[in-house]
């Protein structure tokens, strides 16, 4: 079973309207690269020209924010879920 | 009435009309309210400021509501305190504190920012009114709602202060304590308000919540005489306080109501959860998120919304930033409330303990006037007193029983 990634609403042109999607591979790297093969044009709105993901998004695994993991390296395996969410929400 | 054209990005300019929608779909960057800033300099005046009522809807042209404010119209216009005891003690000749401690109806400033959401959500067709708290925001959208008649659902982190729970719970608000911090509860929100077409203030409707900040900057200057302070220091958690606070004296500048030198901006956090502190103090643009660990509750976000832009504001306004440790957070509570008869939460210890040590580094002159904001009251955080303060002195209902104990007084009130 592969990975449950959750799309938020800027991004559901890229999914065809889905909220929940799926995609394969080892780590978040792949994982990005799997959702690109599936909908073409997802990794420029996730990640900037170096790779890195850019600074008003936050990507969680399984609820950890992958800053405190391995940002783009972290590991993931099937039954994981991924959450994309716009870094500007909350607080004061 | 409305001076809103609609909404705009932050970061690539490009415009939508308004709705509860926070996030550019196009870059992701923070949508902030587009004024109609021409016919905003017509009509505002320092006198028509000052015929308003005495709270923030005095400023109400600067505010993003199409029609009249359904609730809280009593929010805001707090006293500026001349602090001339603690002053004294600093060696600051000009020490003002902001007090919104005593904000109405819930003590603290979110009083503000949720009297503007709250009826914009009415205005935007919403109907149940939500939040992701470290607690204040909790008291506040529970209490507008109950006076709007509106069901509200809160999430705080579990662990919160007792009293921010009570206070919560008393208007009737449903409350979701999840496990986790407040990074946790701000992210299960997002995906939340996502899914449900609920008004959460500080997500889907953050752009016009946190114009509601502005009217503390607003009210300082008014207060000051129309003048601006050359320091402020602000209390830092997602850091949209500070970043508003410094967009109300650039938006009085452009409007004509105030001149001379914008204050700078000093932000102010918990050593144990200082992400924009030390992002200003080591030169950083990179925030690094933390996991917090303070009794500044109220403060410990880890993972700032307004993280770069409070780091921004600071630079650009030549402010600076402090850190202050739990023990120095309690101490300086205490100093307030012995100096000044001021009870802050554990938010005002962090703010005047940062702001001490940027008088003793020589970024706040001693001569220069400064404001400190106080933005919440200490009655709602006692937990960090406990074994702090003296016992009552439990005695029997005679003459003699008082008076055989003053005698070991002196050593008591000295203490």
């Amino acid at each position: 079973m592969p990975v449950l990634v959750r799309i938020p609403t800027p991004l559901r042109r890229h999914t065809g309207g889905a909220g929940e999607v799926y995609a394969k591979g080892k780590d978040l790297g792949e994982l990005v690269d799997d959702l690109d093969r599936q909908y073409p044009g997802l990794r420029d709105r996730l990640c900037d020209e170096t790779g890195d993901f850019r600074k008003f998004i936050n990507i969680y695994v399984n609820q950890e924010d992958v800053r405190f993991l391995d940002g783009r390296g972290s590991q993931v395996k099937d039954g994981d879920e991924v959450s994309i969410v716009p870094a500007i929400a909350g607080g004061g | 009435m409305t001076h809103v054209r609609g909404l705009v990005c932050r970061e690539c300019g490009r415009g939508v009309p308004q709705s509860p929608i926070h996030v550019c779909e196009h870059c992701f960057g923070p949508l902030e309210v587009d004024y109609d800033y021409a016919a905003i300099r017509a009509v505002l005046s320092r006198d028509r400021i000052a015929a308003g009522p005495p709270s923030i809807w005095r400023y109400r042209e600067l505010l993003p509501l199409d029609d009249a404010p359904l609730v809280g119209r009593h929010v805001g216009m707090t006293p500026l305190v001349h602090a001339r005891n603690l002053g004294e003690a600093w060696g600051l000749r000009q020490l003002y504190l902001k007090n919104d401690a005593v904000c109405h109806p819930t003590w603290s400033f979110k009083d503000r920012v949720v009297s503007v959401a709250v009826s914009k959500a009415r205005e935007l067709g919403l109907e149940t009114i939500a939040c992701a708290s470290t607690g204040n925001l909790a008291n506040s959208v529970a209490a507008h709602a109950a006076e709007a008649g509106l069901p509200a659902y809160v999430f705080i982190p579990v662990g919160l202060e007792a009293g921010k729970v009570l206070g919560t719970l008393v208007y009737g608000a449903v409350v979701f304590a999840v496990e986790g911090t407040y990074d946790d509860v701000n992210r299960l929100c997002s995906e939340l308000a996502d899914r449900h077409p609920w008004a959460f203030v500080n997500v889907n409707l953050r752009p016009y919540y946190a114009e509601g900040s502005k009217t503390v900057g607003y009210e300082i200057a008014e207060q000051l005489g129309w003048r601006v302070p050359a320091h402020v220091v602000v209390p830092c958690a997602g850091g949209s306080l500070l970043t508003k606070i410094r967009k109300a004296f650039a938006e009085l500048t452009d409007l004509g109501l105030v001149e001379g030198r914008p204050p700078r901006m000093h932000a102010a956090q918990a050593e144990g959860c200082g992400p924009i502190v030390t992002m200003v103090r080591e030169g950083s643009d990179v925030l690094v998120p933390v996991r917090p660990r303070t009794i500044a509750k109220s403060l410990a976000i880890g993972n700032p919304a307004d993280g770069y832009y409070a780091t921004q504001a600071v630079r650009e306004s030549g402010g600076w930033a402090a850190h202050a440790t739990d023990e120095e957070i309690v101490e300086t509570m205490e100093l307030l409330a012995r100096t000044e008869g001021i009870f802050a939460e554990t938010a005002g210890g962090v703010t005047l303990a940062a702001t001490r040590k940027l008088v003793a580094e020589g970024r706040i002159g001693r001569d220069e006037p400064v404001v400190v904001c106080i933005t919440g009251s200490g009655l709602k955080t006692v937990e960090a007193l406990e074994n702090r303060v003296a016992e009552p002195l439990r005695v029997g209902a005679s003459l003699s029983a008082v008076e055989s104990l003053l005698p070991d007084l002196q050593s008591i009130t000295t203490r």
